[in-house]
């Protein structure tokens, strides 16, 4: 075997190796070159988190501007408390902001849809968004259905 | 007797067991230098064993080997590999490295030992393999040489650092005429021109004989004569007079162990 | 009855050594660290071996594998409308799971067999005797390159399955069943973490490349040297790698994602 080829063989090898790392890297992790965003905290109470995870996300008319960052039990409210953080430059988040829990697609993963509203001061770090949306639970959904019907 | 004057090789007390069987037990020997010493014994009497043992790649469970002074089994790391440097082994096989040609197998010892030029290695190469007649073959690789020619290639390799003790195991063993008479030339030869210590490890008695200065013979984990060639022809003793002469009765039995012959054929409570 | 339970012991123990002896024997291996001058020719030959030879059967496996997913996929995930997933299925199972434990069971076959059957031949053929004698730690000059060369090549060749499988995936889908291109690739970007997914389809590469070649080179050093006991070697080696691939696929995939 020359030591040219050879050489040169595995020189591609490798080459092929950083190539697909780069690919998987960029093209298919869509992994943004940009560090991590500052952000603040804003706090949300809800009836009912389910479906919720940590890190899911927190999105304005369909952009994202935040990820969820913790879901503990709020003890006096009795309520879940989700914790969010909400990039430094959206700054806009009215005071009379409100969060829903919604499905995105069908397969349902669950994110936070926030609706702003007229009020002219801003959310601020360590603020509380007051008028929530729970997630929408099945069973409750057609108990509610059945309840109709046999009302009609 | 003079030959056993210069002694280069003391082996005492040499014991060594493999899988709960003595393959050697407690055994002495004195390998004089510049001349060439036989061990011979049936098969499968450890003779390669032994071999291996003075080269330090097995360890005796007691026991010395003392090459000129230094103890192999209590040897350390760099100077086993300084010792290694003035012993040249040739295998039954040949064993060249397969994915070398002829050239780079016999210039690997040169390589590994010296820092000398390439141009300096050629040289040698070329030498070493001229003197086993096989210059011309230096592009071949091992694949492509007879048996014959790969157990040269393979002497010349051994012969490439100017050893000190050479060492042949089953040399002639398997060897059409012609090669054999070749290998028998070789090993006398090369031992005169070069002065170095030869151990011949081998059954063939008709070729060993020849060329041997001395000879143990070895059985049974033990050494059971010693001597040189004519002295080993003249002994008594059963054991040496059924291996020299190839008797296929004696000391070592004809039959395996079995149980009485006419009880085989006819169970015993048949018979009337 | 006593006799089963005493060949059952004597197996046991039998295997405990070959245990022993296999962690020595990596011991010394990978300790040599080898010499830059003569030690990278020889690396590089065996990447070449070890690696580049394998890239064919690799790259082949890949795409067949991408494009079985990405039209199985199709088939169950047109019925809940959600055809548009299909990247992201064949993207997650690829980098997370069948990269690395499918290039794991094709390099054990052929790169890990033929480790084994060289070294195993050379055992044979004294040539491992005889380069002890000459002064050469065989260890050092034949085991370890190759050692190395595994060890370089497979998450190397994981990656490269990942990636060829994703785009067949992506002709099957995009080109023939007509899943909207820009939905299959934003979907998988979506869902495909750079540190959680790929990462750990990395590691879990370069684990499985070690235990291989670990299995492989071993295996061949430790063989009966006839040709029976070669040809047993290769086997084993096979077989050791495959289970022992596996077996740690499922730890990994534990430690890593069962947390979620």
């Amino acid at each position: 075997m020359r030591m040219r080829t050879l050489e040169l063989s595995v020189g591609g090898f490798m080459l092929a190796g950083l190539i697909a790392l780069g690919v998987l890297v960029v093209n298919i992790s869509g992994l943004s070159l940009s560090g991590p965003k500052e952000s603040y905290t804003l706090y949300a109470l809800f009836e009912n988190a389910g479906g919720l995870t940590e890190r899911s996300k927190v999105s304005m008319s369909g952009v994202v501007i935040g990820q969820v960052s913790a879901i503990t039990i709020d003890t006096d409210a009795l309520k879940a408390k989700v914790e969010m953080k909400i990039n430094n430059d959206v700054d806009y988040l009215s005071y009379d902001t409100s969060a829903a829990i919604l499905t995105a697609g069908l397969l349902g993963e669950k994110y936070i849809g926030v609706t702003v509203g007229a009020d002219e001061e801003m959310l601020a770090d360590g603020d509380m968004i007051d008028d929530t949306q729970s997630s929408l639970v099945l069973e409750e959904l057609i108990g509610k259905f059945l309840f109709n019907k046999v009302s009609e | 007797m003079n030959l056993l004057d210069d002694i280069i090789i003391h082996i005492e007390g040499l014991t060594f067991t493999r899988n709960d069987r003595y393959i050697f037990r407690d055994i002495s020997m004195q390998i004089p230098r510049g001349k060439v010493t036989a061990i011979m014994g049936p098969s499968g009497t450890g003779k390669t064993t032994l071999l291996k043992l003075i080269g330090g790649q097995l360890r005796p469970d007691a026991g010395d080997i003392i090459i000129d002074g230094s103890n192999v089994p209590r040897l350390g790391r760099s100077a086993l590999f300084d010792l290694r440097e003035r012993m040249g082994m040739l295998f039954q096989s040949g064993a060249l490295f397969t994915d070398m040609n002829v050239f780079d197998n016999v210039a690997f010892p040169l390589r590994v030992h010296t820092q000398l030029p390439e141009v300096m290695i050629r040289d040698l190469v070329l030498m070493k393999l001229q003197s086993v007649g096989l210059r011309g073959a230096i592009e071949l690789m091992p694949s492509e040489l007879s048996g014959g020619m790969a157990r040269r290639v393979a002497l010349a390799r051994a012969i490439a650092l100017d050893p000190d003790l050479m060492m042949y195991d089953e040399p002639f063993t398997g060897q059409d005429p012609i090669a054999m008479g070749v290998l028998v030339k070789l090993i006398k030869s090369l031992n005169a021109a070069l002065n170095h210590t030869t151990i011949v490890v081998s059954h063939d008695i008709q070729e060993t004989l020849s060329i041997a200065d001395y000879i143990y013979l070895i059985s049974d984990a033990q050494v059971v004569a010693h001597g040189s060639p004519e002295g080993l022809l003249a002994e008594d003793s059963p054991q040496v007079k059924q291996f020299m002469q190839g008797l296929p009765d004696g000391p070592v039995p004809f039959h395996y162990p079995a149980p009485e012959y006419l009880d085989s054929l006819i169970p015993t409570d048949v018979r009337s | 009855m006593i006799e089963l339970i005493a060949s059952l012991g004597r197996r046991v123990l039998t295997w405990l050594m070959e245990m022993g002896r296999s962690g020595i024997f990596l011991f010394h291996s990978i300790v040599a660290i080898p010499v830059p001058r003569t030690g990278f020719p020889l690396l590089l030959k065996q990447l070449y071996s070890v690696g580049v030879l394998s890239l064919i059967i690799i790259v082949v496996s890949g795409l067949f594998i991408g494009m079985v997913i990405s039209l199985q996929g199709y088939t169950i995930l047109v019925d809940y409308g959600s055809e548009q997933a299909v990247g992201q299925m064949v993207a997650l199972s690829l980098v997370r799971e069948l990269s690395p434990v499918v290039t794991a069971l094709l390099f054990a076959g052929r790169a890990g067999s033929a480790l084994t059957a060289e070294i195993g031949l050379m055992k044979a053929t004294e040539q491992l005797a005889s380069m002890e004698m000459i002064g050469v730690d065989p260890l050092r000059r034949i085991v370890a390159p190759r050692f190395w060369a595994g060890f370089i090549s497979m998450p190397i060749l994981s990656m490269i399955f990942s990636v060829v499988g994703i785009w067949g995936g992506m002709l099957v889908g995009v080109e023939w069943l007509g899943i909207y291109e820009g939905s299959f690739w934003a979907n998988m970007q979506a869902s495909v973490e750079f540190g959680e997914d790929v990462v750990n389809g990395i590691i879990k590469a370069i684990v499985f490349g070690f235990v291989v070649t670990w299995i492989a080179v071993f295996q061949g050093y430790d063989c009966i040297p006839t040709s029976e006991g070669i040809s047993q070697a290769t086997t084993k080696t096979v077989v050791y790698s495959s289970l022992a691939v596996l077996g740690l696929d499922f730890l990994l995939t534990a430690l890593m994602f069962g947390d979620l």
